[in-house]
């Protein structure tokens, strides 16, 4: 590359008083210093290994895990690989993950809002929830969460039992489910199409709104869309209404769905961390948009819902969605607390994995391996949800 | 400019740092360091705890002592570095502690795989299980669909898959780390069941229970847990020493040495007496340290028999029986090889 511009320009002599030609000897200089640097830590750990005898590759992920995982969103049992175990660990963070950025998004946007509220007492109550949540290190909340579930609940035989079939012990929360059934798969393939299509709708109709000035009625279509269409594919499957109710049997229950303490303690330790952050962001974001604009929105006869809704939040997600995403991030990556209370995400059952086989640097490559990815695809998720928002400025 | 010497001087850290994790051999660190940084666990009583005055005491932790009476003559130049069941092989293989004594079973995967190497065994132990006495659990055979807390990352961990899966039973884990945080697991009732090795059984239901009568140890021991110390692979002669410092208790406890008669033994008219005390022959010389190693070893931590029932046998609140580990001359497996 330098010796091409350099060639272009015949005038400019090699000169080290020349800032250009510094620039660039440093430039290589550093480079290769960081090269050269990496180079070394490689060889040398390769070369320690070696010389340790401790073994290395990844070949361990298709040998026999050997030990049992609590919770597993796919078949898995001590048999399996240790991929699989990775795969498991990896589903339990994501589930996790997913499930905490939803509830604390809608969490912490209700307590931004109530900040902001004129009522004394909730505008208090939030400030004080924002400032306790804030300020104790997550941590230590997790070991609260889970202290209360396991310490407080009582014992499976001793279970409580608000509502039949649904159970509440120290062995988690168990509620009926239905009964394993194919078509189950395709109401939610059936969700997921109505959900695309409701999109779809929206889009479609302020497109007509914002040409012809007409309203399309949207609650009725899309309700429809979303509910109606898993509903045709329920009918369609034979409307099966087998219940499995789980029962207690021996040591604990047996069939229908569960939620373990390990989980909920996690999530509700994260949901509740996080949408103290998030109550700031959105409160901030509230703020930055001038009061005028609620006055000339009131002004021209609007009411508060549509104040809110039309000019004040596509005004205020400008400020909001970039600090957001890191709050995204920031929830993924506090998942791997779940290690201390007994969890199984991609941290832990990586962490067993490196001792029942000692490959430590394989084990934390995978590691930062996911999480980069998943943290990666969050951002470029973000960025693009950001791009469209700011496009609303003129 | 300010940058690039900065990161000069990173680089140049990094570079004597992992020089010096690379450099010589393991006992000559020690020696020039004067002290054993020795992996002991974050606190099970009878092999390694912490009193309230931060002193390690155990006997995981009289071996490391032990160790240090054999290089420096005095068993206090040790500084203990507690692991979880997880951090423990990483540290060790990483050079950060020396050895484990850390009631470490000995499998065939860590002994090739994981590059390191088992001195000996200094307790002989077996996975059991503890379940609350209200429960009326009478057999291990009875446990289908328990909910079992367990350590992660440790061979209680794969054993306990495979009893259940040899007696088709099915059951839940809970895996916690840290050793305190799955015993209050236990306790407050989120477990049917709490596994690990019988010792280790004993010693929680001693120090957590709130009543230790209120919980009983299942009478089957489902596998076979060989505890001892590890060093990494690499040295040799660390090795040796670690190996001979066991057999020197041992030895010990066999000729009747004990702390309170050792300087008459030196006075002992038996061969084997005087080479272990190195009265006669060069036994200390060849492996390294002073010939008086094993005296230093007896007259400062003890005999086997002396730290066994101080620990964990009969004068301790765990009053485990020798069982296994017995000398093998009175029934057990606990054989020194000879000092010659």
């Amino acid at each position: 590359m330098a010796v091409e511009t350099m060639a272009r320009e015949p005038s400019r002599s090699l000169s080290w008083n020349d800032p250009w030609v510094r620039g660039i000897v440093y430039q290589v200089v550093v480079a290769g210093a960081v090269a050269a640097l990496g180079w070394y830590l490689v060889n040398n750990t390769l070369d320690n290994l070696q010389r340790a005898k401790i073994a290395s590759g990844f070949s361990f992920l298709d040998r026999e895990s050997g030990f049992a995982i609590g919770e597993s969103l796919i078949e898995y049992s001590p048999a399996s690989s240790y991929g699989r175990a990775f795969a498991v660990g990896l589903l339990n963070t994501l589930r996790v993950a997913v499930i905490g950025i939803v509830l604390s998004t809608v969490l912490g946007t209700a307590i931004g809002i109530a900040r902001l509220s004129s009522n004394w007492l909730i505008a208090k109550l939030s400030s004080l929830y924002v400032e306790v949540i804030r300020n104790v290190p997550l941590l230590l909340q997790l070991f609260f969460w889970y202290a209360l579930i396991t310490e407080n609940m009582p014992g499976p035989r001793q279970a409580a039992n608000p509502l039949p079939g649904v159970y509440i012990s120290n062995r988690g929360f168990k509620f009926p489910l239905m009964a394993e059934h194919w078509i189950w798969d395709w109401c939610w393939v059936a969700v997921g199409v109505g959900t695309i299509s409701a999109l779809w709708l929206f889009s479609w109709a302020r497109e007509r709104q914002n040409q012809t000035g007409k309203a399309f009625p949207l609650l009725w279509p899309s309700l429809g869309l979303i509910l109606g269409l898993p509903l045709l594919a329920w009918l369609f499957g034979g409307a099966p209404t087998k219940v499995v109710v789980p029962e207690l049997r021996g040591f604990n229950f047996q069939g229908g769905g569960s939620l373990t303490p390990e989980f909920a303690a996690l999530l509700i330790g994260l949901t509740m961390y996080t949408a103290g952050f998030i109550a700031e962001i959105v409160r901030a974001g509230i703020l930055a948009v001038p009061k005028g604009q609620w006055e000339a929105a009131g002004a021209l006869g609007l009411k508060r819902g549509p104040v809110l809704r039309l000019i004040v939040l596509p005004q205020a997600l400008r400020v909001i969605v970039p600090p957001m995403t890191s709050q995204y991030l920031n929830i993924t990556k506090n998942s791997s607390l779940a290690v201390a209370i007994g969890y199984p995400d991609v941290v832990s059952i990586a962490n067993t994995t490196m001792n029942q086989t000692g490959q430590a640097i394989e084990g934390i490559a995978l590691i930062m391996a996911v999480y980069l990815t998943i943290s990666l695809l969050i951002s470029a998720f973000m960025n693009w949800y950001n791009k469209r928002v700011a496009l609303v400025e003129r | 400019m300010k940058r690039l010497s900065t990161a000069i001087a990173t680089g140049a850290v990094l570079v004597l740092a992992a020089g010096a994790a690379q450099a010589g051999k393991d006992l000559d660190a020690i020696k020039a360091r004067g002290q054993v940084i020795c992996g002991v666990s974050t606190g099970l009583a009878g092999f390694s705890l912490a009193d309230s005055q931060g002193k390690w005491a155990g006997l995981d932790v009289d071996l490391c002592r032990a160790l240090s009476a054999a290089i420096f003559g005095s068993p206090d130049k040790v500084k203990y570095q507690a692991l979880t069941a997880q951090q423990r092989f990483t540290a060790l293989q990483s050079g950060e502690v020396d050895l484990l004594s850390r009631n470490t079973t000995w499998t065939l995967t860590r002994d090739t795989s994981l590059g390191l190497n088992f001195a000996a065994v200094n307790f002989y132990d077996g996975q059991g299980f503890m379940v609350p006495k209200k429960l009326g659990v009478k057999s291990a055979r009875e446990l289908a669909g328990a909910t079992v807390c367990v350590q992660p990352g440790t061979t209680t961990e794969l054993n306990l898959a495979d009893y259940f899966r040899a007696n088709r039973m099915d059951f839940k884990p809970v895996v916690i780390e840290r050793l305190d945080e799955i015993n209050a697991a236990y306790f407050s009732g989120r477990c049917d069941v709490l596994t690990t090795d019988a010792s280790g059984l004993a010693s929680v239901r001693i120090k957590d229970a709130k009543v230790p009568e209120d919980h009983v140890i299942l009478p089957e021991l489902i596998s076979k847990e060989p505890l001892g110390p590890v060093v990494r692979h690499g040295d040799d002669q660390l090795l040796d020493l670690v190996k001979w410092t066991h057999y020197a208790m041992l030895e010990a406890e066999e000729l009747g040495v004990t702390s309170k008669n050792v300087d008459d033994q030196l006075k002992s008219s038996n061969p084997g007496t005087q080479r272990l005390l190195g009265v006669s022959g060069d036994m200390g010389k060849m492996l390294g340290v002073d010939n008086k190693w094993a005296y230093n070893i007896v007259k400062t931590v003890g005999n086997y028999a002396e730290i066994y029932d101080k620990h964990v046998g009969k004068d301790s609140a765990l009053k485990i029986e020798r069982g296994l580990n017995a000398l093998w001359n009175k029934g057990g497996l606990q054989y020194a090889m000879p000092i010659r």
